[in-house]
């Protein structure tokens, strides 16, 4: 299949309220064709319920879905054509490998011999080429992840929407099946919806992240951007370790506590702002730094060896605490030092106050 | 005998201080089946007063019974009205355990509630009542009339037990089965079902029992051509005690516990 | 339902509530059935009770009812045998329960199906068996003498006793059932701490194992006290007649008086009182949950 044969979807004002609980707010998205998309938010946050709506499980009080140029708002989910993994991937235990992926080939009326061959390119696809005969309870987590996808895609539908998938896998089986999936993606090319609460997995797997939180997205964006610059702070937030510290713009310059700061471009507005700090781009400095360093003086409450490296709390000037990484090799901090931490001015990222606010 | 002296429970009782409970729950088991079970022995007893063990053995009393039209007759209205009543109740109670469970209604606890009044108005009640409107209707004494209250009685346990195989099964595989292109019936059809079918099949087999062994409404609403065996066997009863009674008894016995073991391990097969 | 004003709204819901129908349809044949034939009787029966024989509505048979000794003697003698089942039901179920729930899983499973056996065996074969059994020239009569137990064939049924002893076989499953499945749903956490805590075993049972059976205790003895209220077969059988409980008492006004209202009144009173003493019994169980605080 290549990229063209892929639909695009349009949702538009998809709303859903159960009782005086708002779960969808008017929701508007567009996935593009081929795109590989992922909702993003916590536990409750509707993500979950939109892809269902999607897959015509759960209906809307009020919306448009369009896939292509077809509305299927009111289509019931066997007409759909879309494929779905579910999170406990709900294979049927009463049939083999075989005849769980076979079974919607069956339901289209697609002959025997046709049937065998296209189960098997799936399993191959799935790098479980063979396992056809094989029982549901004789396969790992994994495997049956696997299986379910090979069903999903089988009967080659333009669209593949997936519901937290690896979150019962372990760790390591996890951050491989990520890349596999990607690579399946890439090879196969249909429009994908993937949900998960896992921003680290959004992060690997995207084209673009659309990030949700009670019903409402927040931003939609690639994943650098959304991590580099995001546009409020429950995304900030959710995406990456973060802390906020409140700075003040003026026409001529930024100020943090009375210090003066560089910052990378100038912000529109004058007046409070909150500077996103990420611990990744604070280092400790040990000599006096460059020009476009900005130096944060901070003391230190607490310095814990991680193995990998030590994780130091400090404190800034006006009290807030941050979170930085010292090497492992190099003398630990003790509590109570004076530290220079310094940020670089192509790393400052200003929030403007009412984004900021949590 | 050492394991007398094992301790029976975390608090280091030993078995021997308990002997006399497990004694006593000997007793009471006895007591529990004995009963049901002597008689079958006692059935080929050749003597009116059923000896145990039989002096004579002898085969009389089940001739009696395989001889007699009107024991034969009460023997197919029963199986018949049991066949029947296991069909309709074991269809509409699972179409309603499956519907209660799959639609989210605010009043599918009260229609729960409904469909299990049968088990909780007393069975009397259920007797006359459905006596008098059978009279005004005409219906008493017809094989129709003893169904339909059979049925009625029976639904329940059906639905109880259905409702139990839906609650632990996984409604995921219905879902995906009809994202993949199945509508809604045949999703059911192909996928539900084969995996509640164990379930079903014990709910037809209860209902089968609860109208083979029905009595009280029976005595009531069946009777003429159409009388159900327990209504005869009752009234036999009231009179003297035929030891006819006591080769049926046995009949039914092997009857009910063959399907009990069938039902049984149906049952244990969902336990996967 | 909030009024949605949107792309769709008016269609959706109405897609909404065509699903909700079809699934609700589903339990429509199964409440047709018993709404006409449980229902309907059941209610021209409530009906029924409060007409005279002029058809004029009066709530003469209410007042024959208190007034009577026949009647009162029906409800006294349904108490009484209720009560006395239940207790010996308590005394023998309670025990048994406990040895199986003791036991490892598949041995208690196969004393299972020793209870299971009756309690599904027909109740007209129980019954009968008893009425042989309990005969005078039945065997407990002709072993008992023959052991020496007593000199002269005891008249053990169609009076109260054989009464008592077949109410107690049918009603000792439906006990030991719900207790059985409480008691195996102690936690044996529960026993280790109070020995650890000095407890002897005795002890422990008394304070900790006993009061965390008592919610399915309650229960078993409410379905088997309910379930003797209406019973009618067992009476009417190892009663010999001499034993008139309600349910009995209704069959006759039906077949020898073809007193309609009598029997009708007869019955309403016996369905409300075991309305009534469910509810109280739901409650009660939920109280004892609150008490016990057996589950976490």
């Amino acid at each position: 299949m290549t990229r063209d044969a892929a639909l695009p979807i349009a949702v538009r004002q998809l709303t859903k309220s159960y009782g005086t609980v708002r779960v969808l707010d008017a929701v508007d998205l567009d996935v593009h064709r081929g795109e590989f998309l992922t909702l993003l938010g916590p536990s409750g946050s509707g993500k979950t319920t939109l892809l269902m709506m999607l897959a015509g499980f759960v209906r809307p009080d009020c919306g448009s879905i369009t896939f292509g140029e077809r509305e299927v708002i009111r289509l019931e989910p066997h007409k759909r054509d879309v494929g779905m993994v579910f999170q406990n991937y709900a294979l049927f235990p009463h049939m083999d490998v075989a005849a769980n992926i076979a079974f919607p080939l069956k339901l289209r009326g697609v002959d025997r011999v046709e049937t065998a061959k296209r189960v098997e390119q799936a399993l191959e696809l799935v790098k479980l080429g063979g396992y056809g005969a094989r029982r549901i309870d004789q396969l790992s987590g994994g495997q049956r992840q696997r299986i379910a996808l090979a069903r999903a895609i089988v009967f080659e539908p333009r669209i593949l929407l997936m519901d937290e998938p690896l979150s019962a896998l372990d760790k390591q089986l996890r951050e491989h099946m990520q890349i596999e999936l990607r690579q399946l993606h890439e090879r196969l090319g249909m429009t994908t919806v993937y949900v998960t609460h896992d921003q680290r997995e959004a992060l690997t797997m995207s084209d673009r992240i659309a990030v949700i939180d009670q019903g409402s997205i927040r931003q939609i964006d690639t994943p650098k951007t959304i991590y580099e610059r995001p546009n409020n702070r429950f995304v900030a937030e959710f995406i990456g370790e973060s802390t906020f510290v409140k700075v003040d713009v003026t026409s001529s310059g930024c100020t943090f506590n009375g210090t003066p700061l560089s910052l990378a471009a100038q912000p529109p507005q004058t007046g409070p702002h909150y500077l996103m700090i990420r611990p990744e781009r604070l280092a400790i400095l040990q000599r006096d730094p460059a020009d476009d360093v900005n130096v944060l003086p901070a003391i230190v409450t607490a310095a814990i060896y991680q193995g990998d490296s030590v994780l130091v709390h400090a404190s800034l000037s006006d009290g807030t605490m941050v979170s930085v990484r010292a090497s492992a090799s190099s003398q630990a901090p003790l509590v109570g030092a004076h530290l220079n931490l310094g940020l670089n001015a192509t790393d400052t990222y200003l929030l403007p106050p009412e984004e900021g606010v949590q | 005998m050492e394991w007398l002296g094992r301790a029976a429970t975390d608090t280091q009782i030993t078995h021997g201080r308990r002997l006399w409970l497990y004694v006593l729950a000997g007793l009471i088991l006895l007591f529990l089946v004995l009963p049901t079970v002597i008689v079958i022995p006692m059935s080929f007893s050749e003597s009116q007063y059923l000896e145990f063990p039989p002096q004579e053995w002898s085969l009389r009393w089940y001739r009696n019974y395989f001889n007699s039209t009107a024991w034969m007759q009460a023997t197919a209205t029963s199986f018949k009205a049991g066949i029947l009543t296991m069909i309709f109740a074991t269809i509409m109670g699972t179409m309603a355990a499956y519907g209660l469970h799959n639609a989210r209604i605010r009043f599918s606890g009260l229609i729960f509630g409904i469909l299990l009044t049968p088990i909780i108005v007393p069975v009397i009640l259920v007797g006359i009542g459905v006596f008098y409107v059978y009279v005004k209707i005409k219906l008493v004494n017809s094989m129709i009339g003893i169904v339909l209250a059979h049925s009625m009685l029976a639904i329940p346990i059906v639905m109880m037990v259905v409702s139990s195989a839906l609650k632990s099964f996984d409604m995921n595989q219905e879902l995906v089965a009809r994202s993949l292109g199945a509508s809604r019936v045949r999703a059911f059809f192909i996928v539900t079902l084969p995996q509640i079918r164990f379930s079903v099949v014990s709910g037809a087999i209860l209902a089968f029992l609860t109208s083979f062994d029905e009595v009280i409404v029976s005595l009531f609403v069946s009777g003429g051509h159409n009388s159900t065996l327990t209504r005869n066997m009752f009234n036999a009863l009231r009179d003297q005690i035929d030891p006819t009674i006591a080769a049926i008894s046995t009949l039914v016995v092997i009857l009910t516990s063959f399907l009990l073991a069938i039902s049984q391990i149906f049952g244990k097969k969902t336990d996967q | 339902m909030s009024h949605v004003a949107g792309p769709n709204a008016d269609n959706l819901r109405r897609d909404a509530l065509i699903e909700r129908l079809a699934l609700f349809s589903l339990t429509g044949p199964a409440l047709l059935l018993v709404a006409t034939v449980m229902l309907v009787p059941v209610g021209w029966l409530f009906w029924l009770s409060f007409l005279n024989d002029a058809g004029g509505f009066s709530p003469e048979h209410y007042l024959r009812m208190l007034s009577q000794p026949s009647y009162e003697r029906a409800f006294r003698a349904t108490f009484e045998i209720s009560f006395t089942t239940t207790a010996i039901c308590i005394l023998l179920g309670y025990p048994l329960a406990y040895v199986l729930s003791q036991l490892p899983r598949r041995a208690a499973n196969i004393c299972m199906i020793a209870v299971m056996l009756p309690f599904w065996t027909s109740l007209l074969v129980r019954t009968y068996a008893w009425l042989v059994l309990l005969q005078r020239q039945g065997i407990i009569n002709t072993w008992g003498i023959k052991l020496g137990l007593w000199d002269a064939p005891l008249a053990l049924v169609h009076n109260l006793n054989g009464t008592l002893i077949g109410m107690v076989h049918i009603m000792l499953p439906f006990l030991v059932l719900p207790v059985y499945a409480s008691m195996r749903a102690i936690d044996a956490d529960y026993l280790k701490a109070a020995a650890n805590l000095g407890a002897s075993p005795t002890r422990a049972f008394w304070l900790v194992f006993l009061p965390l059976s008592l919610p399915g205790l309650l229960a078993g003895a409410l379905i088997v006290f309910i379930l003797c209220l209406g019973f009618y077969v067992t009476p009417a059988v190892l009663g010999g007649g001499k034993i008139t409980m309600v349910a009995n008492r209704i069959a006759t006004d039906i077949e020898l008086f073809f007193n309609w209202g009598a029997a009708s009144s007869l019955g309403v009173v016996l369905f409300i009182l075991t309305v009534m003493i469910l509810y109280v019994a739901s409650r009660l169980v939920r109280l004892e949950r609150l008490l016990g605080g057996g589950d976490a």
